[in-house]
């Protein structure tokens, strides 16, 4: 099964009965499987008249109280923010999806994680964060999108796979043996008022400035809940490393083999991968930060991730940056290189 | 014996509009319909950005806040989630209808998206103090028009229901005004049409309300009524724009048939 098509499936599986999308490369499966399965189902998928329409449908399922989801691409998502930053104002729980492509502007349709800044930091306008997932396989594309939807009822906001063009094109098995949790009951929803209670109002404006600051300090406790109890991440041989590798998703996959091959050689690398990228494993890097000589942070971008590396480890180790852009892909012999010359360098 | 009083779904809390605005005769005749339908319990309501953004505190209906311009996509989420239980309205004004919303408007109509549009023209950005809309007729001074709008510089207004007239989606278009009481009547009767269209699946409705905005015209209310009649009914002329299921159609469709 594609990555795509992987996420659509689980996402069924875990109750999302509606997607809006608008079509865009590189994640055109996604649609093309809802708008096969959802009418078969019972469920609803609709081709929405842009980005910004289709999230505002995903706006209005979520004020209704319902799981939904949109996908898209970089330039889409940019067109989603303002529906993101409202969504988060307004505190519904929603899926999306980035397939990433290269950018700035129209870019390239090949792979990239470039839009990392823009996940993990909102993308829109306003204080807030999304729960952002970075899937390394197909099986996590699965994964991620069930427990995505499980953190954004949970927590009230929206969730994003931040995937890439080859995860989501890549074809691997993928097991469907979820257990599904039963949805939690939304008292807040607008779903008629059946003249059985007040009325609820779903809004993000609050003209007096008191109150705005109050639900802005009310989301931020949420967010450190988070941080405590939903941080993910792998970490592969790390334990004695010299030398780590910073990556995830796709470049994590390359840079497990670049220190697989690097140990092999006698060279103590190893790899920390984020799962989640907000909340980042801040915890994880400064507890290695203590022994290792030399962090890479590995990306397909100009360095991004590279940022909050630095800030976990209070920059008590050098940490250089490794990337291919543009919709080039580093291959795991730079990424070798690069660890070797880190190992000879000595670091810190 | 008949008792004026003040519909059930219309929360007794005094509206912030300014004196002369015609947004409070349009919520009253919003709540009628939806009182006389009675529907308030399965009502959702839609507001927009601009004059009429804090329309979920007057509401009793459950209520969201749209970003500018989105309410039809975010009422077609809304009606989706539960199409057989649910009247979904929305309440929008010019410039978040026919301006920054203007794709939202006519993919919704073009989808018959089974909605209910109250659609507030009144030729000017209200909220924000006075600019120039998509609908403010040749001429017009406003803040972003001090010379008067000039066709040349900026275009023609937008006339949205001749526009979505032209669909073959929608199944109810009709531009009703509120400056006298024989309108108000007549824009009560068109408004819970639209809402009886959703009730009975027919589709999308919208009713444009030419309304009033003494403060950013520059008038006195009354002044304000009057130029309704002598300045924006000659451009936007009231009547039924389409009507499906009478057998009314618009533009191309009429002349097909």
């Amino acid at each position: 099964m594609k990555g795509n098509e992987a996420i659509a499936e689980a996402a069924i599986q875990a109750g999302c009965r509606h997607y809006f999308g608008y079509p865009i490369t590189p994640q055109t499966e996604i649609a093309a499987y809802m708008a096969k399965r959802m009418p078969k189902i019972g469920g609803t998928f609709l081709q929405a008249e842009s980005e910004i329409a289709a999230i505002n449908m995903v706006y209005g399922v979520s004020s209704a109280g319902k799981r939904v989801m949109t996908s898209s691409s970089s330039p889409g998502i940019s067109l989603k923010s303002e529906g993101l930053s409202y969504l988060a104002g307004s505190d519904l729980p929603a899926l999306v999806v980035n397939a990433q492509r290269g950018g700035p502007g129209l870019g390239g349709i090949q792979p990239s994680q470039s839009d990392y800044f823009q996940a993990t930091r909102g993308g829109g306008h306003g204080d807030y964060h999304m729960i952002v997932l970075a899937p390394s396989s197909v099986q996590e594309m699965a994964d991620l999108t069930i427990k995505g939807f499980e953190l954004a009822d949970q927590y009230r906001m929206t969730a994003m796979v931040l995937a890439d063009g080859t995860i989501g094109q890549m074809m691997e098995p993928v097991s469907f043996d979820f257990e599904i949790k039963e949805q939690i009951a939304k008292p807040w929803a607008t779903t008629g008022t059946k003249m059985a209670r007040k009325h609820n109002v779903v809004n993000s404006l609050y003209l007096n400035p008191e109150q705005l600051e109050k639900t802005n300090f009310e989301r931020y406790e949420r967010y450190e809940v988070i941080k405590q109890n939903e941080t993910l991440c792998e970490e592969y041989l790390c334990d004695d490393a010299d030398i780590i590798i910073a990556a995830f998703g796709i470049a994590a996959r390359v840079s497990k083999n670049a220190v697989n091959e690097a140990r092999a050689n006698g060279i103590k690398a190893g790899l920390i991968r984020p799962i989640t990228l907000w909340p980042f494993p801040e915890k994880v890097f400064a507890k290695h930060a203590e022994h290792a000589k030399q962090i890479i942070s590995v990306e397909l971008s100009m360095g991004q991730m590279i940022e909050d590396v630095r800030l976990a480890t209070s920059c008590k180790v050098p940490v250089t940056l490794c990337c291919r852009v543009g919709g080039m892909i580093p291959t795991p012999d730079q990424v070798y290189n690069a660890i070797v010359e880190a190992n000879e360098k000595g670091g810190k | 014996m008949i008792v004026f009083d003040r519909p059930k779904s219309l929360i007794d809390v005094p509206f912030h509009y300014c004196p002369g605005c015609t947004h409070g005769i349009v919520h009253r005749l919003v709540a009628e319909a939806i009182d006389e339908l009675g529907i308030e319990g399965k009502t959702v309501g839609i507001a927009p950005v601009g004059c009429s953004v804090m329309a979920y505190d007057y509401f009793n209906c459950d209520m969201i806040e749209a970003a500018h311009g989105r309410a039809p996509a975010v009422a077609t989420g809304v009606k989706r989630s539960d199409p057989d239980n649910l009247i979904v309205f929305t309440y929008q004004g010019d410039g978040d209808l026919a301006s920054i919303g203007t794709a939202e408007t006519v993919h919704a109509a073009a989808r018959n998206e089974n909605i209910t549009v109250i659609f507030i023209n009144n030729a000017i950005y209200g909220m924000t103090g006075g600019q120039m809309a998509p609908t403010s007729l040749p001429g017009q001074v406003t803040q972003t028009s001090p010379y008067g709008r000039d066709v040349n510089l900026c275009g023609y207004p937008v006339k949205i229901c001749e526009m979505l007239s032209e669909l073959e989606g929608p199944e109810y278009l009709e531009r009703v005004t509120v400056n006298s009481v024989k309108n108000v009547y007549n824009a009560k009767r068109a408004i819970k049409k639209a809402f009886q269209n959703q009730i009975d699946g027919k589709g999308f409705s919208l009713i444009e309300v030419i309304s009033s905005c003494p403060t950013n015209w520059g008038m006195t209310p009354k002044e304000a009524l009057k130029w309704i009649d002598d300045k924006m009914i000659p451009y936007y002329p009231l009547g039924v724009y389409k009507d499906r299921s009478a057998g009314i159609l618009g533009g191309a469709q009429k002349e097909a048939k």
